[in-house]
C-alpha cells in the first residue's frame, strides 16, 4: 500500500521509492535494478524490455543490476514462476512513473505544456517550439526523489513496440562466443582455487584423514579439516583438484544404512506419514480429514495410484562460488536464487552481522529450483576464512552436485472419482504423500542450519525440522486442487516429516506429480465413460482461456488420434499453473516399441496463455524447455540409491534426454494484450509428463502410472496387459 | 612435476607450465584465459568442454597437456568473436537456441566439426553428431534448427 491506500503492483509494494528501481545515469544509460536474478529464464532481458518500453529509450541503453545485496530491493527468492509478476509488474509501474517525472521536468525546462511533448530514445521534444532536452541532461547522475503512487497509468499495450517483440538476450553475444558470463568464469586478481571432500553418504562420519601429507603437495595453501568437513585451497585449479583427490583417498569414514528401499518408496512414504491435512481451494487446513464417500448412485467409480521418484535438478554446470574474506567482511559471488535469504543464513553460520556480508549474484548454469548454489557459497566462505585476503573460487565436482544437491521429492498420488451415466464427474478425491519441498536456506541458529557444510563441520548443526506447508498452492499440494469444474473435491495432503534423502524446491514443486496424476486420471475416466479425452476435459472446464489452450494443442497435434494398439499414439494434458498463473496444454505423439519397451516421442506441441507476452521467444523457450525436461524426467530419470549411498553419481548413472531422443517442440502462444503477465516457467512440466503417459496409453492400451517409464517397466506392463487380455 | 608445453591454440603459439597429466581444460580456463570451454563432468559425458583438435571434436576435460602439445587446438573463442560472429554463432542467436547457455560453446564447437565434414546434415545427422553433448534447459529443437540455419548460410 502507499499513502493513498492504492495497492502498488508486484514488488513495488515492498519498496515504492523510484530510485530503488531505476536511475538515469550521467553517461547516457539507464540502470534498472531488480531483486530477482537470472536463472536462465531470461528475466534480465524481460525487465530491460519493460523499462525500455515505458521510458521510451533504446534497449541498448538499459543496464540491469540484479541480485546484489544492499543495492537492490529484497525480492526474496527467484522461484515459483514469480519473476514477471513481482519484479516485472513493479518495474512496469515504476518506470512509467519515472517517465512522468522526467516529462514534467522537461516541460518546466522547455517552458511548454507536458501534454505536447514527445519522447524518442530518451530525447524529449516539443514539436511546437522545436526545442528538446534529453533525460540525461535533465536527470543524469541524480537519483530520482519521490515514490511511486500508482497514479500514473503505464502505456497502452496496443502501442507497444518493444514488449512482445523478439530481442536478443542481453548477454547472447557473450554466450555464443565463450565470453565470461558465468560464476565459473569469474577472474580476479589473486584468485586461488578450492575444492571440498564430502562424506560418501548422508550420516557418514570421518574417522581419519592424512591432512599433513596433502599440505605438502604442489601449490597447496591450506587444508581445512573441521569435523567431517574437508577442503583444500591451492594456487591453481589443477593443484586443487589433485590435492582434493589425495585428501579424499586418505579419508576413512564410518557409514550406516539409513536409506529406504528405492523400489518401495511409495510404501515407505505411506508408512511414514506424519500428518494429514485437507486442502481446500489450494490451501491446507488444520481441520479433520473427511472420508472418501462415493455417491450411492454413481454409474462408475475408479481409483488409481501414481508415483514419481526422487529427481535431480542436475544442472549442467556444477555449483560454484567465489568468496573473499577481508577486514571482517565477507563478499560472496554466487548463483543463489535468494541473495538476501542467503546472506541471513551465512551470517548465522559464520557469526557475522548480516551487513558485514555482500552477496553478488552471478549467473550459474540453469538451476530449475534449489540446487547446490547456496551450499557452495558457505563452502567457499569457509575456505576463504582460511586464506584471508585472497578470493577463493570453488567449483563442485560432478559427483558433489549429483550426490549433495537437494532432490525433488518422491511422491505418491492416489485418485478416486465417480461418474454418472452421462459421463460427468460427480465425485473427486485426491490424496498425496510427500516429504518437504522447502529446503532453502533460512536464518542459521545455534542448533540448526539449512546449509550443507554446517551439518558436517564442528560444531555440527542439525538440518531444520521439516514442517507441513500451509501456504496456498505451494509445496507438495501445488495444483493438487483440480482446475476443472467439479461438483465436489476432496483433496488431502499427507505430510512425511522424515527426509532420508534431502529434498527441496524442484521446478514446479508438487505440480509435476499432481498434474501427472490428475491428467492421467482424466484420461482414464474419459476411457471409462467412452468419451474422447479432449471432449471430456472441455465438458468439465468452463474457463475460456483454459479451453483455448487445450483446443490449440489438440488442433496442432492433429486430434483425434487413432485407437489403441497401433504402436503410435497421441496424448494431451492441461493445467493452469498454481490455479492462478499460465494456462498450458501439451500434446504429444509417441511411438512405442513393444519388443524392447523403448518409447520415442516423435512430436510435441505446447500451447500457452501467459497473459500479455513480454518476450515472445523467452516465453517460448521456457515452455518448450519445460516440455523437454518433463519428457526427460518421465522417461529416464530417477535418483538411484542403496541402503547407504546414493549411486547416481554422474550422467551415466543418472541419464537425461539426449539430442537424438528429444523431439522438436512446437510452441503456440495465445497472447492477451493488456492482461497481467502470468508466470509460465514451470507451467509445462506437469502436462508434459501426463501427455506422454496418455500418448503411450493411446498407442498401446497400457497405462503407465509409475515414473520413469523405463524400457523394463514398459516391457513388464506390456506383458501384464497381454496376460490380462 | 610441472613441465613446459608448447600449444597451438586458435592459430597462436602458446606456452603453458603444468603437469603432463593436467587436462587441457585447466590450461585453457586458467593461464590461457579462455573460459568458453566449460567443466561439466570431467569424464567425457556432457560435451561442455568440447574443443577441436586437428579439426575433430575432443573433450578438453580428458585430453592431457602431453596429448595436446603440438596439435592444432581451436576453442569457441577461435570460431568467431563478438565483432566477427561465425554463422553458427549468429544462428544460435537468431534461433534463441539456448536458455542458460552453459552448453552453448560446446554445442557450437561440436556443430562446427560436423559442418566441416558434412556441410548439409539433416536433423537426424545433427542430433546424432550432438549425442554426447547434454543440454539440461531443453533447447534441443532450437539447437538443431540453428545448425540447419548455419549450414544454409554457409552454403550461400
Ligand atoms: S566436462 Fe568434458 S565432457 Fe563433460
Ligand atoms: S541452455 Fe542451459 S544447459 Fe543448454
Amino acid at each position: 500500500m502507499n499513502g493513498e491506500g492504492k495497492m502498488l503492483p508486484g514488488s513495488l509494494a515492498k519498496d515504492a521509492r523510484i530510485a530503488s528501481w531505476v536511475a538515469i545515469e550521467a553517461d547516457g544509460t539507464v540502470t534498472v535494478r531488480t531483486g530477482k536474478v537470472e536463472i536462465g529464464q531470461g528475466i534480465r532481458t524481460a525487465v530491460a524490455m519493460i523499462a525500455a518500453e515505458e521510458l521510451d529509450v533504446g534497449m541498448e541503453r538499459i543496464r540491469v543490476v540484479s541480485g546484489i545485496t544492499g543495492d537492490v530491493v529484497d525480492e526474496g527468492v527467484t522461484s515459483g514462476s514469480g519473476s514477471m509478476e513481482q519484479t516485472g509488474r513493479a518495474l512496469r509501474q515504476v518506470t512509467a512513473e519515472a517517465r512522468a517525472a522526467l516529462i514534467a521536468k522537461a516541460a518546466a525546462h522547455l517552458g511548454v505544456d507536458a501534454g505536447t511533448l514527445e519522447v524518442e530514445d530518451g530525447t524529449v521534444r516539443s514539436p511546437a517550439t522545436n526545442s528538446q532536452v534529453t533525460y540525461w541532461e535533465l536527470q543524469g547522475g541524480q537519483p530520482f526523489v519521490g515514490v511511486a503512487r500508482g497514479a500514473v497509468a503505464p502505456k497502452d499495450p496496443a502501442g507497444y513496440t518493444i514488449v512482445g517483440s523478439c530481442v536478443p538476450e542481453l548477454d547472447a553475444v557473450a554466450k555464443v562466443t565463450g565470453g565470461a558470463v558465468f560464476i565459473h568464469d569469474l577472474a580476479m586478481d589473486g584468485l586461488v582455487h578450492g575444492r571440498v571432500v564430502r562424506p560418501p553418504s548422508t550420516g557418514a562420519v570421518l574417522l581419519s584423514v592424512d591432512a599433513a601429507a596433502v599440505r605438502h603437495l604442489d601449490g597447496v595453501l591450506q587444508v581445512i579439516e573441521s569435523g567431517s568437513f574437508l577442503g583444500v585451497v591451492a594456487t591453481d585449479e589443477w593443484q586443487a583438484i589433485k590435492a582434493r583427490d589425495a585428501l579424499a583417498l586418505s579419508a576413512q569414514w564410518r557409514e550406516s544404512a539409513q536409506l529406504p528401499d528405492e523400489d518401495n518408496i511409495s510404501a515407505w512414504l505411506i508408512d511414514n506419514e506424519t500428518a494429514a491435512h485437507a486442502v481446500i481451494d489450494g490451501t491446507p487446513e488444520d481441520a479433520p480429514v473427511p472420508d472418501i464417500a462415493p455417491p450411492v448412485d454413481a454409474a462408475k467409480t475408479l481409483e488409481a495410484s501414481y508415483t514419481r521418484p526422487y529427481h535431480m535438478h542436475a544442472s549442467l554446470g556444477p555449483s560454484a562460488a567465489v568468496a573473499l574474506f577481508e577486514g571482517g567482511r565477507l563478499t560472496v559471488h554466487g548463483a543463489s536464487q535468494g541473495p538476501y535469504p542467503l546472506a541471513r543464513a551465512l551470517a548465522g553460520s559464520l557469526g557475522l552481522e548480516e551487513d558485514a556480508i555482500t552477496i553478488i549474484h552471478t549467473q550459474g548454469a540453469g538451476c530449475y529450483g534449489h540446487n547446490g548454489a547456496d551450499d557452495v557459497c558457505l563452502d567457499a566462505a569457509l575456505l576463504a576464512q582460511a586464506v584471508e585476503g585472497r578470493p577463493v573460487r570453488l567449483q563442485w565436482t560432478r559427483a558433489d552436485e549429483h550426490l549433495w544437491e537437494p532432490y525433488g521429492p518422491a511422491m505418491v498420488v492416489m485418485t478416486n472419482a465417480s461418474l454418472d451415466n452421462d459421463g460427468n464427474i460427480t465425485d473427486w478425491n485426491l490424496d498425496l504423500w510427500s516429504t518437504t519441498h522447502q529446503g532453502r536456506p533460512r536464518p542459521t541458529t545455534e542448533t540448526h542450519s539449512g546449509l550443507l557444510a554446517d551439518w558436517h563441520r564442528e560444531p555440527a548443526r542439525a538440518r531444520p525440522v521439516a514442517k507441513p506447508n500451509f501456504s496456498n498452492e505451494s509445496g507438495a499440494h501445488r495444483n493438487a486442487w483440480s482446475t476443472y469444474d467439479l461438483p465436489h473435491q476432496r483433496v488431502v495432503s499427507h505430510f512425511v516429516a522424515e527426509t532420508p534423502l534431502r529434498t527441496s524446491s524442484f521446478r514446479g514443486l508438487g505440480n509435476y506429480a499432481n498434474i501427472f496424476a490428475i491428467e492421467s486420471f482424466m484420461d482414464e475416466l474419459a476411457a471409462a465413460a467412452g468419451l474422447d479425452p479432449v471432449d471430456f476435459r472441455l465438458r468439465h472446464l468452463a474457463d475460456a482461456r483454459g479451453r483455448a489452450v487445450i483446443e490449440a494443442a489438440a488442433e496442432a497435434i492433429g486430434w483425434p488420434p487413432g485407437g489403441p494398439g497401433s504402436g503410435t499414439g497421441k496424448g494431451i494434458a492441461f493445467n493452469r499453473y498454481k490455479n492462478s498463473k499460465a494456462y498450458v496444454a501439451v500434446a504429444m505423439e509417441v511411438e512405442v516399441n513393444e519388443e524392447n519397451g523403448v518409447i520415442a516421442v516423435s512430436r510435441a506441441v505446447v500451447a500457452g496463455d501467459a497473459g500479455q507476452v513480454v518476450s515472445a521467444h523467452g516465453l517460448a523457450c521456457q515452455l518448450e524447455g519445460g516440455v523437454i525436461q518433463a519428457i526427460s524426467w518421465t522417461l529416464k530419470e530417477r535418483v538411484r540409491f542403496g541402503p547407504q549411498r546414493v549411486t547416481s553419481v554422474d550422467w551415466e548413472t543418472y541419464p537425461i534426454l539426449t539430442f537424438p531422443e528429444a523431439p522438436i517442440v512446437e510452441c503456440i502462444l495465445l497472447n492477451q494484450p493488456g492482461e497481467p503477465y502470468l508466470g509460465a516457467g514451470e507451467g509445462s512440466q506437469g502436462p508434459g509428463g501426463a501427455a506422454l503417459a496418455n500418448a503411450v496409453f493411446n498407442a498401446t492400451g497400457v497405462r503407465l502410472r509409475e515414473i520413469p517409464f523405463t524400457p523394463e517397466r514398459v516391457r513388464a506392463m506390456g506383458v501384464a496387459a497381454r496376460r490380462g487380455a | 612435476m610441472a613441465e613446459t608445453f608448447k600449444l597451438r591454440v586458435n592459430g597462436v603459439a602458446r606456452q603453458v607450465d603444468g603437469d603432463s597429466d593436467m587436462p587441457l581444460l585447466y590450461a585453457l580456463r586458467g593461464p590461457l584465459g579462455l573460459v568458453g570451454a566449460k567443466y561439466g563432468c570431467g569424464s567425457e559425458q556432457c560435451g561442455s568442454c568440447s574443443v577441436l583438435m586437428d579439426g575433430v571434436r575432443a573433450f578438453a576435460c580428458k585430453i592431457t597437456l602431453a596429448q595436446a602439445a603440438s596439435r592444432d587446438i581451436v576453442t569457441i573463442e577461435g570460431i568467431g568473436t563478438p565483432d566477427n560472429l561465425h554463422p553458427l554463432q549468429k544462428a544460435f542467436m537468431e534461433e534463441h537456441a539456448f536458455q542458460c547457455g552453459y552448453c552453448t560453446p560446446g554445442l557450437i564447437v561440436t556443430a562446427k566439426a560436423l559442418l566441416d565434414r558434412d556441410p548439409d546434415p539433416d536433423a537426424a545427422a545433427i542430433a546424432s553428431a550432438l549425442q554426447d553433448n547434454l543440454c539440461r534447459c531443453g533447447s534441443h529443437g532450437r539447437v538443431i534448427a540453428a545448425v540447419r540455419r548455419a549450414a544454409k548460410e554457409l552454403a550461400r
